[in-house]
């Protein structure tokens, strides 16, 4: 049986020292219940990888569970800066982290080289810039079919992977659609995948319109059913982007007591997602909600 | 400095943010495929479509395509208005791998520094002397490598115009002549133009920017006193082109509570 709790899932399938995947669809669908409950869990020595993750990362890092970010944009998308990222690079606060920078299309080649099972993958991309000289899973090298030059984006294979999704049956076959980021590699480049869905759905739902199971369940080690999981970043259908909490966080994370008392608001005192939403408020969470359904026509599987 | 000249195109009728968003949009020729980026480039965009390029296609790095406008304004790429009818909703990989075709051709940047050759900073900045960790590449790096043009957009003063950026996060012309090439990048890509503040720049043959528009109210000693190297000036500098009537009415459209176009 898959279908566990978010409590349980982190426990067994994250530990400190894990190479952890969050965010693999940019801007919506960021896994947030679950980096809050390796927050919780007091999790250490994190390797966080993902394009941008927006403010999770920066939470995570504030709140010490991480000593190195594989990234291509660390901050908050709403506003530039995330300052616990910056206290963090600039002052070691709370701790020293690495930062290996990416660019978003290296990141997205260094998760499908590890999906393809191959070293590496080749590309223009980085060519001239300090990206290639400093990180050192970028490598130049001379095109062995003509006179090139490239760079060789060496293969990343996370220990886990954790991937938001509207749906998935209780086995982690999973239907996902919008911008999908680069989460279709992710979950195959990772030794393990957390699937948190919106809702839990009937095998045969999923099995209807397999071109959208993006993730097959057999890849799948722990299925979560967590509505409202993303929150603040959008899931397409579910509900829509909370622009006013990611300035509310820019605003109050400014200093290391600002971010602390948020982060006890938010992650340390509500103990479940249920009780976080209860403290978002239901007045909120309407006004989040899909104000039109759009649903798109059928496709016809039959013969 | 910024103040008055906001001030000086108040009274012509448009605001400093709505001068940029028109000279970036003129940077859209119609039939293109554009890299999109956040804020005043997504307006940018938009304004394209709408009025000169009804049909330039919009590309966004999480994997979605557009070829019609969004029908709300936006604050990321990946909003649910973006993606309800998009012409496709992708991976990273589909959108990345046209740009490495050389099939994108004009991509949008902001940066926190650029220097003389079009080079851009966007992960280590300096303010009052003390290095900033900065958010880091993005898609950056890869527009400005792979795109045919790159058309940058930011603040105009002498610590974000620099001689020489501290670090390239998106190379621009480097040291000039011939320095793509021999870096390996493609041939026919590279910064088109840089629309600041204070007046829009472009680039000579060798790769070092010039001088081509100052914005209305503003001279050219203002834009050089506040440009980190000597600034070449275009023999043919002209004044940047204000917003039309039917651009400020796209502009105002989409964004009526001026969110992005203060």
């Amino acid at each position: 049986m898959k279908l566990t709790t978010m409590r349980e899932a982190i426990e067994r399938h994250v530990p400190s020292g894990s190479m952890v995947l969050l965010g693999a669809q940019l801007e919506p669908m960021i896994p947030f219940s679950a980096g809050h409950e390796i927050i919780r869990q007091g999790r250490r020595d994190l390797t966080l990888v993902g394009p941008i993750s927006d403010i999770l990362f920066d939470q995570m890092i504030g709140a010490g569970c991480v000593a190195r970010v594989m990234a291509a944009w660390v901050g908050n998308v709403s506003a530039g800066v995330g300052y616990c990222f910056r206290r963090a690079a600039e002052q070691s606060i709370p701790r020293r982290i690495e930062v290996v920078d990416y660019s978003n299309f290296t990141l997205a080649l260094a998760l499908h080289s590890a999906a393809m099972g191959a070293p590496f993958m080749p590309t223009y991309a980085t060519l001239g810039s300090d990206l290639l000289k400093k990180n050192g899973n970028l490598r130049e090298f001379p095109s062995p079919v003509n006179e090139e030059r490239l760079v060789a984006v060496r293969a990343l294979r996370p220990d886990v992977a954790i991937v938001h999704v509207q749906r998935a049956d209780s086995e982690g076959n999973a239907h996902l659609w919008g911008s999908l980021g680069v989460a279709v590699d992710g979950a195959r480049a990772a030794r393990k995948v957390i699937v948190v869905a919106e809702e839990i759905v009937e095998p045969a739902v999923i099995a209807s319109d397999p071109n959208r199971t993006l993730i097959p369940g057999f890849l799948v080690a722990a299925v979560i059913h967590e509505p409202w999981g993303a929150h603040p970043s959008p899931v397409q259908g579910y509900y829509g982007r909370d622009h006013a909490f990611f300035a509310e966080y820019h605003e109050e994370t400014r200093t290391l007591e600002g971010f602390e008392r948020w982060l006890t608001r938010w992650v340390v005192r509500p103990q479940s997602r249920h009780e976080y939403m209860s403290q978002l408020g239901e007045a909120r969470a309407e006004k989040l909600g899909v104000k039109e359904h759009a649903f798109a026509a059928p496709a016809d599987f039959g013969y | 400095m910024a103040v008055r000249s906001e001030t000086d195109l108040a009274a012509r009728g448009f605001t400093l943010s709505e001068l940029m968003i028109a000279a970036a949009a003129r940077e859209i020729n119609d039939g293109e495929l554009v890299f999109v980026g956040m804020r005043l480039p997504m307006l940018a965009f938009l304004v394209a479509r709408r009025t000169h390029a009804p049909a330039a296609i919009g590309l966004f790095e999480n994997g979605v395509i557009r070829a019609t406008p969004s029908p709300e304004l936006l604050y990321t790429m990946a909003d649910p208005p973006n993606l309800r009818a998009a012409t496709e909703c992708g991976q990273m990989l589909d959108v990345m791998g046209l740009l490495q075709q050389g099939r994108v051709h004009v991509g949008f940047l902001g940066a926190a520094e650029v220097d003389r050759f079009g080079n851009l900073n966007t992960t280590w900045g300096h303010r009052d002397r003390e290095l900033r960790r900065l958010p880091g590449s993005g898609g950056a790096c890869d527009i400005a490598c792979l795109a045919r043009r790159t058309v940058v957009l930011l603040v105009h003063d002498r610590s974000r115009l620099c001689e020489r950026v501290s670090h390239i996060t998106s190379p621009g012309y480097g040291s000039g002549n011939g320095w793509r090439r021999a870096q390996g990048l493609p041939d026919d890509s590279g910064p088109s133009a840089v629309i600041t503040t204070l007046g829009v720049l472009r680039f000579r043959l060798d790769g070092e920017a010039y001088l081509a528009s100052v914005h209305p109210g503003i001279s050219v000693e203002e834009v050089l006193s506040n440009t980190g190297w000597t600034l070449r000036v275009s023999d043919e500098l002209v004044e940047t082109i204000p917003p039309d009537t039917e651009e400020l009415r796209v502009m105002r459209e989409l964004d009526p509570n001026h969110f992005w176009t203060r």
